[in-house]
């Protein structure tokens, strides 16, 4: 057991199991590839640069001073959303631990009962009502949990996310409940913002050809060219998600549900998420409470709160017969519950733990990345691949908007 | 607690069982936990004590989830200032979630861990489940 203790710190989002990466000792959390979000951020600020050297000192002596000084607004706040989005925890629900995923897979044993051998299991489904809907929670084979209602796995990050919309390559991160809000702000103001440069390259372009000629304009400010190319493509797409995007909050829908026509009111199923109030649900969506990340990743591990009650206590073994000679209950109890509550950091197995948890949690740890290995050899399990094909589904959608 | 029993006291009892208590869905997404009486704490616990402890944990969750004109306030100050204000400004939040570690600590203190039990804080588990661990009865499996 003393082999356990570790002198170097070790935080949570070190043993992470997600594909996910993390800068700043954990604070930065991101999705593995970042490709796209390079090209984003280049776009954004390479268009702006130009909109700054070309554009501004001519519309700032010419028409009002106050242009550039709102475009700077404007680009600080598009920024600060972009990386508010990409840098943040979507919403991603921790994978069961070892003791609480055979909790569940006991239940579902029970509610099962004995499945003869070679017939296929039945689905691992829940059903709960929600505001006198019912919904279907989803087994997820790779987090060993039932997926709470609009949560969905993410194929890319592995991991599932509470809320989930979808992974968006651009801002390089999963969009989901803890950063829907900065993504929305982010196209809303990247629309604005290409609006705003697309304007006024074009009101800077015709007040120096009225001056100078329109080809002699163009041999002065080559970047305007580039500039409104550049806004021109990007106009349209920004725009229409920000449309898109203002039409899922007012109905209080995420991506994820309107691609897969979950509350497309076949069977009468209904949003049951919905206020049935325009407003209500904009200011659910944007201005609700903040949801903390529950995932704790600056949280240190356990190892070293273990090592310190290893100090403090003798070995492991003498355990079984020191229990027989304690002739009074509670007050032992009382304080080695204390003390487990000081040291009550999950993921690592206690002293008292029996030997052969151990193996098994490091085994699943391993192994966790892989889900299909986790599912029962039965062949043939249509149902039970959905839930990723569905996110799949959503990601390559996602793609084209 | 006497001086005399610092060998023992140091002793951890062993873990006999875990029971999990599963979130209630039934009026949204807010989080909320089922308060029916799981069966392996019969023997340990009131039904009434457990009921009013997972009360107490639903009504603080309701808090800090609650949609209002304070949430609507913070959320509109906040993205005004592009969100940077949540560096150095607390959420509402997690001020219930510092309160609710508070109470579970003090029924643990109070309630559980008289009783052989302990209460894992939800936030822990993603706020999935409350983990409640049952130790292994010592008047009754001594003889181990």
């Amino acid at each position: 057991m003393s082999a356990v203790m570790i002198t170097r710190k070790v935080r949570k989002w070190e043993k992470l199991p997600g594909k996910n990466t993390f800068c700043c000792d954990g604070r930065v959390m991101m999705a593995r590839q970042k490709g796209v979000f390079y090209l984003t951020l280049f776009l954004i600020v390479g268009t702006c640069s130009l909109f700054f050297a070309f554009e501004c000192p001519y519309l700032a002596v010419h028409l009002s001073p106050t242009i550039p000084v709102f475009a700077v607004l404007l680009f600080l706040f598009v920024i600060a959303m972009l990386l508010r989005t990409s840098f943040s925890d979507p919403g991603v629900l921790p994978r069961a631990l070892p003791e609480e995923a055979s909790f569940i897979e006991m239940e579902i044993e029970a509610a099962n009962g004995n499945v003869p051998a070679g017939q296929r299991p039945p689905p691992r489904i829940r059903n709960v009502q929600i505001n006198n809907q019912i919904v279907k929670l989803k087994y997820c084979y790779t987090c060993k949990i039932f997926r709470p209602p609009r949560a969905s796995h993410c194929s890319i990050c592995d991991n599932c996310v509470d809320r989930f919309d979808h992974h968006c390559p651009w801002v390089g991160n999963c969009v989901g409940k803890r950063n829907y809000r900065y993504f929305y702000l982010f196209t809303m103001s990247l629309s604005l913002l290409t609006i705003y440069i697309f304007t006024f390259d074009i009101v800077h372009v015709v007040m120096r050809s009225v001056d100078n000629g329109f080809l002699n304009t163009l041999k002065e400010t080559p970047g305007s060219v580039l500039e409104v190319l550049v806004c021109f493509f990007t106009l349209w797409s920004v725009v229409g998600l920000t449309g898109f995007h203002t039409y899922l909050i007012s109905l209080n829908q995420t991506t994820n549900e309107d691609i897969k026509g979950s509350w497309s009111g076949k069977n009468r199923v209904q949003n049951p998420y919905s206020h049935k109030n325009i407003l209500k649900n904009c200011c659910e969506v944007l201005c609700g409470p903040a949801y903390p990340s529950v995932l704790d990743r600056r949280g240190l591990m356990q190892e070293d709160s273990s090592a310190s009650a290893t100090s403090a206590a003798p070995p492991g073994s003498s355990m079984s017969s020191s229990n027989s000679m304690s002739s009074s209950t509670a007050p032992p109890t009382m304080h080695a519950v204390l003390c487990l509550q000081k040291t009550t950091a999950p993921l690592i197995p206690n002293e008292h733990t029996p030997e052969d948890v151990k193996p098994s949690l490091g085994a699943s740890e391993q192994k966790s990345p892989s889900p299909k290995e986790q599912r029962p050899p039965t062949p043939k399990l249509p149902p039970l691949a959905s839930p990723e094909t569905d996110a799949e589904a959503s990601i390559t959608k996602d793609k084209t908007h | 607690m006497a001086e005399t029993h610092s060998l023992q006291d140091l002793q951890q009892p062993a873990v006999s069982s875990k029971v999990f208590i599963q979130r209630d869905y039934g009026s949204g997404t807010i989080c909320r936990f089922q308060s029916k009486f799981p069966s392996e704490l019969e023997s340990r616990l009131d039904k009434q004590q457990f009921e009013e402890t997972i009360q107490t944990l639903n009504n603080l969750y309701a808090e800090a989830e609650k949609l209002g004109g304070k949430s609507y306030l913070e959320g509109c100050l906040a993205c005004l200032t592009a969100y940077t204000i949540f560096i150095c400004m607390e959420t509402h939040y997690e001020k219930v979630l510092r309160k609710i570690a508070r109470y579970i600590k003090d029924q643990n203190e109070k309630i559980y861990a008289p009783r052989g039990l302990l209460l894992t804080d939800p936030i822990e588990r993603g706020l999935r489940v409350i983990e409640i661990t049952i130790f292994e009865d010592r008047s009754v499996g001594s003889g181990r």
